[in-house]
C-alpha cells in the first residue's frame, strides 16, 4: 500500500488524528521555545553539520580507529553487512551464552533490521524496555515515531492493552497508575535477563567508547544488570572526538523533546570486570547511501525526530502510513534508498514547505533531498511518479514551475481554510489532505495565527 | 572478504571531498552558574536541597535501606553492599558523590569510582547526589574539557530523575529507575 491510502487510514479516526497533529505540534513548539533560549543555537547547528561532514568524509578511518580503541578497551568488535548478518551475528551471541530471553532498550537499528521476529523465531524472548516500546510490542505493533514510539495511542488503548496483558485494573487510564504498572512488569524481565541489547547514540573514534541517551534509564537498567550487554550501531553513528559529544548533547534532546538533555547519558567504555561488551557495526544500506552524493546527506542523521514533529503531513497521517522503520521526512530519504519500489510513494508524501530543512539540528536539507528523489522517481517510473503526484498533490510537485506557482495560491487558501474543514475529510491527504503547498514564512505565520 | 573488508572497501570506492573539522568555539555563558544549575535540576523534575534539609530527611526514617558511596553519610548505611547488583532491588536510598554539575541542563557526572557498582544510581528507589558547587561548569562544552580522556570505563551524566512521558505525552516520574533525584549542594 502507498502511503496516501494509508493516510486516509489513519485519518478516519478524527478526533485521534486531531490530538496526534496538535501533540506533536506542542512538541515542536517546546523545541522552538528552548532552542531559542540557547543564543548560539545556530553555531551549534553548523558546527554538528560540519563535524558529520567531516565524518562522512573520512567515514572508514574513524571506523577503523572506533575498532581500534574499543577492541583495546576489551569490547568485541563484530561488523555486519546488511540486516541478516547483524541478526546472524547476535543470535550468535546469545546461543554462547546460552541465553533465551533479553531486555532491550530502544534501538531503531534494530527495528529497520527485525531482530525481534528473527530472535522470537528462534526460541528468544525478547522484552522492549522502553516504555512506548513496550506498549506497541504487546499490541504487535512497531513504533509509530522513532522518538515517541506510541504516540499514535491513547491512554484508553493503553490501558485495555495493560488490562489484558498486566492484569491492571479494566477501565483505569492515569499514566501514573499505567505507567507504575510496568515498572514492576519490567523489573522482574530486568533482574532475570542475563543479555541486553542498546543501541548508539553515538561511538566516538578517539575513545572507542559509545554513548547511550535515555529519559526512562532502561538502557541502564538492562545493561547493569546482565552479563553482556550488546550495542547495535549503524557504521554512520561515529563521531571523531570526546569534545564532540557536547555539541550534540546540546542538540539532541532540545530537538527531540524540548528539554535540555535526557535525565541519563551513559557512557560505555569497557566492560565492568567479569562482564562483556559486544558491538555490532552494521552497514544494510548505508553504504550505499553514501554512494549516492545527492543524498549522502541523509546519513547525518542523529534521530531526533525533530522533522517529523514539525511536519505537517507526519503529523496529520501518522507514522504507521510511511511504512518504513523511521517515518516522516527523514524516512522518506533514506527509505526509497534501501528498496525504491516499495518506497516510491514516500518523497511525494511532502508538502516541500522546508520546515524540517529548518529544524534539522544537523542541517540536512531534507526538502531538497525530497525534490531530488522525485525527480529520480520520476525518471525510473514515470507512470507511477505521475499517479502518485496525481493522488497526492494533483501534480504540483512533480513540476518545478508549478512548485514556484502554487505558494501564492495555497497561501489564500490557508488563510480562509477553517479547522473545520481541515480535519471534516473535504481535503486530501491520502483523500483528505489539502493545502498541498506551505512555503515557509506563511506557513509559520497561519500556525501563530490559527493553532494557538 | 570478510564483512568488515568489505564495509571498508565500499567506504573507500566512494569519492569523497575531504572536509575540515571545525573547532568548538568558546561560547559566553551569562548569569550565574549555580542558579542557572538548580533551574536545570528543577526543569528535569529534581530537587535540590541543603546538607541541613538532608540531614533531616534522612532522620526523619523515611527510608528503610540506605547505602552511601560516600564516607561523610556511611554513618546512616544499613545494608552491605555485595558483588551481585541484583541485591539492590529493594534498596531505598543510595547517596553518591558527583564529580562536577552542567549549569546549562543540570547534568552531574560519574564515573565508575563515584557509583561503585555501575547499577547503582537506577536501581535504587530514591537517589541523593552530593555535589561542591564549586564543581559547576557552564555548558556542555566546558564539561567534555573537564572530562578530557579520563580512561573510566562507564561514565555517566545523571540530570533528573526516571522519567517517561510515553502515554499521551503525559510526564510520569519513575519509569525504571530512581523515583527521585535530590541534590545536596553543598
Ligand atoms: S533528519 Fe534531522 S531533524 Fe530529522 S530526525 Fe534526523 S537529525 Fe532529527
Amino acid at each position: 500500500m502507498s502511503h496516501p491510502i494509508q493516510a486516509a487510514e489513519f485519518l478516519q479516526d478524527q478526533a485521534k488524528s486531531k490530538w496526534h497533529d496538535e501533540t506533536l505540534w506542542f512538541v515542536r513548539d517546546k523545541r522552538d521555545k528552548i532552542s531559542k533560549s540557547v543564543p548560539e543555537w545556530e553555531n551549534l547547528r553548523e558546527l554538528a553539520s560540519q563535524i558529520k561532514d567531516n565524518v562522512l568524509a573520512n567515514l572508514g578511518s574513524y571506523l577503523e580507529e572506533f575498532e581500534k580503541n574499543a577492541k583495546a578497551n576489551n569490547i568485541h568488535v563484530h561488523w555486519a553487512k546488511d540486516a541478516e548478518e547483524h541478526n546472524r551475528i547476535v543470535l550468535g551471541i546469545l546461543q554462547e551464552k546460552r541465553c533465551n530471553a533479553i531486555v532491550k532498550s530502544k534501538s531503531i537499528l534494530t527495528e529497520e533490521c527485525h531482530l525481534n521476529p528473527y530472535l522470537e523465531k528462534n526460541g528468544i524472548e525478547v522484552v522492549d524496555t522502553d516504555l512506548g516500546e513496550r506498549i506497541v510490542q504487546f499490541l504487535n505493533q512497531a513504533p509509530s515515531h522513532i522518538v515517541l514510539p506510541a504516540i499514535h495511542l491513547k491512554k484508553r488503548d493503553i490501558s485495555e492493552i495493560f488490562h489484558e496483558k498486566l492484569h491492571t485494573e479494566k477501565g483505569n487510564e492515569d499514566p501514573d497508575y499505567l505507567t507504575h504498572a510496568a515498572r514492576i512488569h519490567l523489573r522482574e524481565k530486568f533482574l532475570s535477563a542475563k543479555v541486553a541489547i542498546t543501541g548508539v547514540n553515538f561511538g566516538v573514534a578517539e575513545t572507542g567508547e559509545f554513548v547511550v541517551c535515555t529519559n526512562e534509564g532502561n538502557a541502564d537498567m538492562g545493561v547493569h544488570l546482565a552479563d553482556v550487554h550488546i550495542a547495535c550501531m549503524g557504521i554512520e553513528k561515529i563521531i571523531p572526538k570526546r569534545a564532540h559529544l557536547g555539541v550534540f548533547h546540546r542538540l539532541l534532546a532540545r530537538s527531540a523533546t524540548g528539554q535540555s538533555v535526557t535525565n541519563y547519558t551513559s557512557h560505555f567504555r569497557s566492560p565492568f570486570p567479569g562482564k562483556e561488551i559486544h558491538i555490532v557495526l552494521v552497514d544494510n544500506g548505508r553504504t550505499a547511501q553514501l554512494a549516492r552524493p545527492k543524498f549522502k546527506n541523509s546519513l547525518k542523521c542523529i534521530r531526533c525526530g525533530a522533522c517529523m514533529n514539525t511536519c505537517p503531513i507526519y503529523r496529520r497521517s501518522g507514522g504507521f502510513s510511511y511504512e518504513s522503520t523511521v517515518p516522516g521526512p527523514i524516512g522518506s530519504i533514506l527509505s526509497p534508498g534501501i528498496d525504491l519500489q516499495k518506497h516510491s510513494s514516500l518523497p511525494f508524501a511532502s508538502t516541500l514547505c522546508g520546515s524540517c530543512t529548518d529544524v534539522c539540528p544537523v542541517k540536512i536539507n531534507i526538502h531538497e533531498q525530497l525534490y531530488e528523489w522525485r525527480q529520480e522517481i520520476t525518471k525510473a517510473q514515470p507512470d507511477r511518479a505521475k499517479s502518485l503526484a496525481m493522488k497526492i498533490a494533483n501534480g504540483v510537485f512533480a513540476v518545478p514551475f508549478a512548485y514556484n506557482l502554487s505558494g501564492n495560491m495555497m497561501r489564500g487558501a490557508l488563510k480562509i481554510l477553517p479547522d473545520s474543514i481541515t480535519y471534516s475529510g473535504l481535503n486530501t491527504w491520502g483523500k483528505q489532505r489539502d493545502l498541498p503547498e506551505l512555503p515557509k514564512e506563511s506557513f509559520k505565520d497561519w500556525y501563530k495565527k490559527n493553532r494557538k | 572478504m570478510s564483512s568488515r573488508d568489505l564495509i571498508l572497501s565500499k567506504i573507500k570506492a566512494v569519492p569523497l571531498e575531504a572536509k575540515e573539522l571545525p573547532t568548538i568555539p568558546e561560547f559566553e555563558f551569562e548569569g550565574d552558574l549555580k542558579a542557572r544549575f538548580i533551574a536545570s535540576i528543577l526543569a528535569n523534575k529534581g530537587e535540590v536541597i541543603t546538607k541541613a534539609e538532608f540531614f533531616s530527611l534522612l532522620d526523619s526514617g523515611v527510608f528503610e535501606k540506605v547505602y552511601s558511596h560516600i564516607e561523610d553519610f556511611s554513618s546512616f548505611n544499613n545494608i552491605k553492599i555485595t558483588e551481585d547488583a541484583h541485591q539492590l532491588n529493594d534498596l531505598n536510598l543510595a547517596i553518591i558523590r558527583g564529580q562536577f554539575g552542567v549549569a546549562e541542563n543540570g547534568a552531574i557526572w560519574l564515573e565508575d569510582r563515584d557509583m561503585g557498582l555501575r547499577a547503582l544510581p537506577f536501581i535504587t528507589e530514591h537517589l541523593v547526589i552530593v555535589l561542591d558547587s564549586a564543581h559547576l561548569v557552564a555548558n556542555m562544552h566546558q564539561a567534555y574539557d573537564r572530562i578530557g580522556l579520563q580512561e573510566s570505563g562507564f561514565g555517566l551524566f545523571i540530570a533528573g530523575p526516571s522519567k517517561t512521558a510515553d502515554i499521551e505525552q503525559s510526564l510520569v516520574i519513575g519509569a525504571h529507575g530512581a523515583k527521585s533525584l535530590r541534590v545536596v549542594l553543598i
